[in-house]
């Protein structure tokens, strides 16, 4: 069966026939005074997403959220298709970006031309104009077998995306002790990076984006040991409270973030190179060969990682701080070097993750945010502090993320992670992995 | 110092020196606690009775596990195992702010004064069941009004006794070590209750105060209070305590009265074997 | 350069909507972090609950406006007291800080899923829920109120405002002089030694996540009922850091010190925000630099600039002293 009417046949069983047909009498109603308004100031995008099914039948495709971005890529409205895949959104007059949230196409489903979301269309009042955006074929989709096992495949390449950002989170948690709210600025600024050196280019030259990604885990890197050297070495030297870390580290997210909108815009973007890929059809499940390279490349780094904390003589010494620090210095490791490593190591890490996770999906100025606390999930899970733990954390986060888009819609998956946070802290404070806490 | 002999003697009637000996009137009995951090095992004592309305000390080499073994008995840390009954009341899963309603205060070897509050409101803190601790009496200031008075009235003797009044008004985080040990202590007072435990109230207080904070121990006692204390002081331990128990490496190896101590072979070999082992780097905490 | 308009709107932030809904939430926060020590980054969510417990009470389940005043001030925040809090209340300081920034990425989420479409409005929200309110304005809605500052409207909304910003400060003045505070700002410095002498300090904290939330629901429903929507956009995440900096601004654990930071903030807020809109539009901010829709990035900006700044350089706020309360204590 596929995706999509796996997908239909929830969406059938949570709304009534009831509500459904209530539904569709309301848009019609609302359809009309919409367009009434459109004569009026302003004009109207609008479309209709459909998609073949298993015989050849062209169905709507519902629940697939729409955005318009101005020219100053800030969104000015936002709509939903309905059950027959129809929408439209009233915007005032002026150039628009109309752009599909791929992250709300049911399970399955993609655009045929991603490289055309968003669409730019131009509006003057009172007009009204359609949008394309073909889906790819129902068949193909339908093809890709067992959807459990597919999530499972999407779920660990996600999960092992978040594992590779939760690294630096947790050793600089373990290592300091900050809660460090602006790693997921990182992850953001990696893969900003990126596409700047991909997509825009430096003095006009253009950059493949291997070796693009290679300068931007340096320079992420770089960054991450400045960040550390500039701010939190002399904090953590005039002895400032914990309390006081994690306000300025949040500090530093809102504005870095900010910073990033400001310079980015609020648009969604793509990188440039394997963007549009044919995916291997393997079966029980699909794969294209970016996710497999990508995936190949987490592994192998978090394999790197997990043999140098447990071998060399620096993973040994990150391992000694986090576990205790005043006995790590008093046997005479040098605490700040492990510290300033941690950082570094942690931001490329991070900068990486982005990258990637610009190649799966899209980049734009609040990703690190979003993954930011998945990776608070995945941490949790495996227990505040420990390397190991946030690996394993984070990779059941990502299978979790997307095994519960079988019971809960698209548009909503992350809330199961962030729902299996507070259930973890209820009943398992100390994570998988964690020690029971000290006290006294 | 003059070693007055102790008047709680007779308490202890008939009860064999040796570890674990069942009291003629326990107040606390342990049973079996035990704590591990990671391998290490902290506490493992297999049974313990505190006789009630005398003064116990609890000694032992430093990292013989008598803090923790406090944190287990006020539930402020969790055995792995055992049991512990407090006048009767099994204390498993009871959380720790329960075990102090039910009369067992503690100080802290580490003094928790609140720097931040005055000494007088540390004190007032103290006081149990007061009306204006809800939230809605809290706006309604004519019903605590006189309770708080009546609670003013006795921290202030308590300071008194404690010689701390004249700090009275000010922010308890510009009191000496010494006089926030006092202060903690004169606060779990505030508390009423039938058993105070005091990890290490001694240290850094000046000997001048020593000697009448004594004094001030000996007369909980004779007010019928149960006092269990931990102190490296021999000299001390000797004067006030009735009994005396000891620990080493987690385990209670004597327990007698003081005089009976000091010549038991297995408390010397714990002191002196505790200065060849790692103990020795713990000494200077 | 229309410098008057300049000079009203920054006065305008000094004691305007704004203003009232940051210091109703810092004054919640104050109660959280300033007098108990917990550290929410999640009371945009509790703003949200005020604003969509009377808009979702009217609009989706058509019960009146009192109703909707119940759910809005009192339940909503209680439950979300204590989803957030039961898990974390017992554990280490930052655990409620990451729960509830999970809680406010949750609120997004759900606010805006299309599929929940029927309940919340997703994001376009929820409109027309508070005329009751409105019916008993006073004022004239043609008329301009308080030196000019005002339409009628505006005016109704504000002066219950400070009414109501009146009564919260006087709960907090008379709590803090109570046991109960003495409860609290026990806690705040050391849970164990509160415990120690008997206080339940798991339920004290809750009672304080509680009441702080209520508190930051009043500004949440008062900022639905100012702008007559109720809108996923205005409580995202970093809505609850300008409570965050009016807070530290102002001095924690002082009575008065939210609403002397949220004066201040908004006062600078609408200050930049309007000098640079003009510079804009009157076209000697180049276009190359910022254009109409970045000015609202910047207060973002500035917001987080204000954190980093405070919180290294002046932790005890404008008016705090070091002695008392200041964010780096340990
Ligand atoms: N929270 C803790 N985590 C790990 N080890 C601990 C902890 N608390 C105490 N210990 C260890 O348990 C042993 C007993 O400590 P403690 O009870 O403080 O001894 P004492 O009070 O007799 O000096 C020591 O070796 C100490 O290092
Ligand atoms: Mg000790």
């Amino acid at each position: 069966m596929g995706g999509v009417q796996l997908m239909t046949a929830f969406t059938g069983v949570r709304r009534s026939a009831m509500a459904l047909a209530f539904g569709l009498l309301l848009l019609v109603g609302l359809g009309a005074g919409a367009s009434v308004s459109a004569q009026e100031s302003g004009g109207e995008v609008k479309g209709n997403l459909v998609q073949k099914d298993d015989d050849g039948e062209r169905v709507g495709v519902p629940g697939v959220t729409f955005r318009a971005f101005d020219e100053s890529g800030a969104e000015v409205s936002s709509t939903t298709t309905a059950e027959d895949g129809s929408w439209s959104m009233i915007v005032p007059e002026g150039t628009y970006d109309i752009l599909l949230d791929v992250e709300t196409l049911p399970a399955g489903v993609s655009l045929r031309n991603p490289d055309k979301n968003p669409a730019s269309v131009t509006l003057i009042d009172g007009s009204s104009k359609s949008t394309l955006f073909p889906l790819g074929e129902a068949e193909a989709s339908s093809a890709g077998g067992n959807t459990v096992i597919q999530l499972i495949v999407d779920g660990l390449k996600l999960g092992l995306i978040i594992a590779m950002c939760a690294i630096g989170l947790s050793l600089i948690y373990g290592t300091t002790g900050l809660t460090n709210f602006a790693h997921g600025e990182s992850v953001t600024f990696g893969a900003v990076m990126a596409y700047l050196l991909n997509n825009a280019g430096v003095f006009g030259v253009r950059l493949h984006l291997i070796p693009a990604t290679v300068i931007v885990v340096l320079i992420c890197g770089s960054a991450g040991g400045l960040f550390n050297r500039t701010v939190w070495r002399p904090m953590r030297r005039r002895g400032a409270s914990l309390v006081a870390a994690l306000v300025v580290s949040i500090g530093f997210s809102i504005f870095f973030r900010y910073v990033i909108l400001f310079i980015f815009s609020g648009r969604a973007k793509r990188l440039r190179d394997y963007q549009i890929q044919e995916q291997w059809d393997l079966g029980l499940f699909r794969l294209a060969p970016k996710d497999l390279v990508l995936m190949i490349i987490s592994v192998s780094v978090l394999v790197g990682v997990a043999s140098a904390l447990q071998f060399t003589r620096m993973g040994k010494a990150m391992r000694a701080v986090s576990d205790n620090r005043d006995l790590a210095e008093s046997t005479g490791i040098d605490v700040e070097r492990v510290i300033s490593l941690v950082w570094i190591c942690g931001s490329a890490l991070a900068g990486l993750g982005g990258v990637l996770f610009g190649l799966t999906e899209s980049i734009n100025w609040e990703m690190g945010f979003r993954i930011l606390l998945l990776m608070f999930a995945g941490v949790t899970l495996g227990g505040l502090g420990t390397a190991y733990g946030a690996l394993f954390g984070s990779i059941i986060v990502g299978l979790f993320i997307q095994l519960s888009t079988l019971v809960i819609p698209t548009d909503m998956k992350n809330v199961g992670a962030l729902l299996m946070l507070i259930v973890i802290l209820l009943i398992r404070p100390q994570g998988l992995f964690g020690r029971r806490e000290r006290i006294g | 110092m003059t070693a007055e002999p102790s008047t709680a003697q007779e308490l202890f009637d008939g009860v064999p020196y040796e570890p674990g000996a069942a009291k003629n009137d326990p107040i606390l009995v342990a049973d079996n606690v035990r704590r591990a951090f990671g391998g290490l095992v902290a506490v493992d004592v297999e049974h313990l009775e505190v006789q009630r309305g005398a003064i116990t000390a609890l000694i032992g080499p430093n990292g013989a596990g008598k803090t923790t073994f406090f944190n287990l008995l006020t539930n402020f840390d969790e055995p792995d195992t055992g049991d512990r009954l407090f006048e009767g009341n099994d204390l498993s899963g009871v959380s720790a702010y329960k075990v102090a309603n039910l009369g067992m205060v503690r100080t802290f070897q580490l003094t928790k004064s609140l720097s931040k509050m005055t000494v007088i409101d540390n004190m007032r803190l103290g006081g149990t069941e007061q009306a204006g601790e809800s939230f809605f009496r809290a706006l309604m200031p004519f019903l605590w009004r006189r309770q708080e008075a009546e609670i003013t009235e006795r921290a202030d003797a308590l300071l008194e006794r404690f010689k701390l009044s004249h700090m009275r008004n000010e922010f308890a985080g510009t009191l000496s070590g010494g006089q926030r040990k006092l202060l903690e202590m004169a606060r779990a007072l505030m508390v009423r209750p039938n058993m105070v435990m005091l990890d290490e109230p001694m240290a850094g207080v000046n000997p001048a105060l020593k000697q009448s904070l004594l004094d001030h121990v000996k007369g909980l006692r004779d007010e019928g209070m149960t006092v269990l204390f931990v102190e490296h002081d021999m000299d001390m331990v000797q004067e006030i305590s009735d009994w005396v128990v000891v620990m080493a490496e987690g385990k209670i190896i004597a327990e007698g009265p003081p005089e009976s101590i000091a010549s038991n072979q297995a408390v010397v070999d714990a002191y002196l074997g505790s200065h060849h082992g790692s103990a020795l780097e713990l000494e200077a905490d | 350069m229309d410098w008057g308009a300049i000079i009203q709107n920054s006065f305008r932030g000094f004691i305007g909507e704004p203003f009232i809904y940051f210091s109703l939430a810092a004054m919640g926060l104050n109660m959280h972090y300033g007098y108990t020590g917990l550290l929410n980054f999640g009371q945009a969510v509790f703003m949200a609950a005020g604003a969509y417990g009377l808009s979702m009470a009217v609009v989706t389940l058509g019960l009146n406006f009192w109703w909707g005043l119940l759910l809005g001030i009192v339940i909503f925040p209680l439950l979300l007291a204590l989803i957030m809090g039961v898990p974390t209340l017992r554990l280490r300081a930052d655990y409620l800080a990451i729960v509830t920034i999970a809680a406010s990425e949750m609120f997004r989420i759900i606010a805006r899923s299309p599929s929940l479409d029927r309940w919340t409005g997703s994001s376009d929200g929820l409109t027309a829920f508070a005329n009751r309110f409105y019916d008993f304005n006073p004022f004239d809605k043609q008329k301009r109120y308080f030196f000019g500052l005002f339409i009628g409207n505006q005016m109704w909304v504000v002066l219950v405002g400070w009414i109501v910003l009146s009564i919260v400060v006087l709960i907090v003045w008379m709590t803090m002089r109570s046991p109960w505070g003495r409860v609290l700002r026990a806690i705040r410095e050391d849970e164990d030694a509160a415990r120690s002498l008997g206080k339940n300090a798991y339920w004290f904290k809750m009672q304080s996540l509680m009441i702080g939330g209520m508190f930051g629901a009043l500004g949440g429903m008062f900022r639905a009922i100012g702008t007559q929507s109720a809108q996923p956009q205005n409580f995202i995440t970093d809505v609850t850091f300008f409570a965050w900096v009016a807070l530290i601004l102002g001095g924690a654990a002082k009575v008065g010190g939210p609403i002397a930071g949220a004066a201040i903030l908004y006062g600078i807020l609408n200050f930049t925000d309007v000098l640079l809109r003009q510079l804009v539009e009157n076209g000697y901010m180049p276009e190359a630099i910022m254009d109409g829709t970045q000015v609202g990035q910047v207060r973002f900006m500035m917001i987080g600039l204000g954190l980093i700044l405070l919180a290294i350089y002046r932790p005890q706020g404008i008016f705090g002293t070091k002695e008392e309360m200041a964010l780096d204590d340990r």
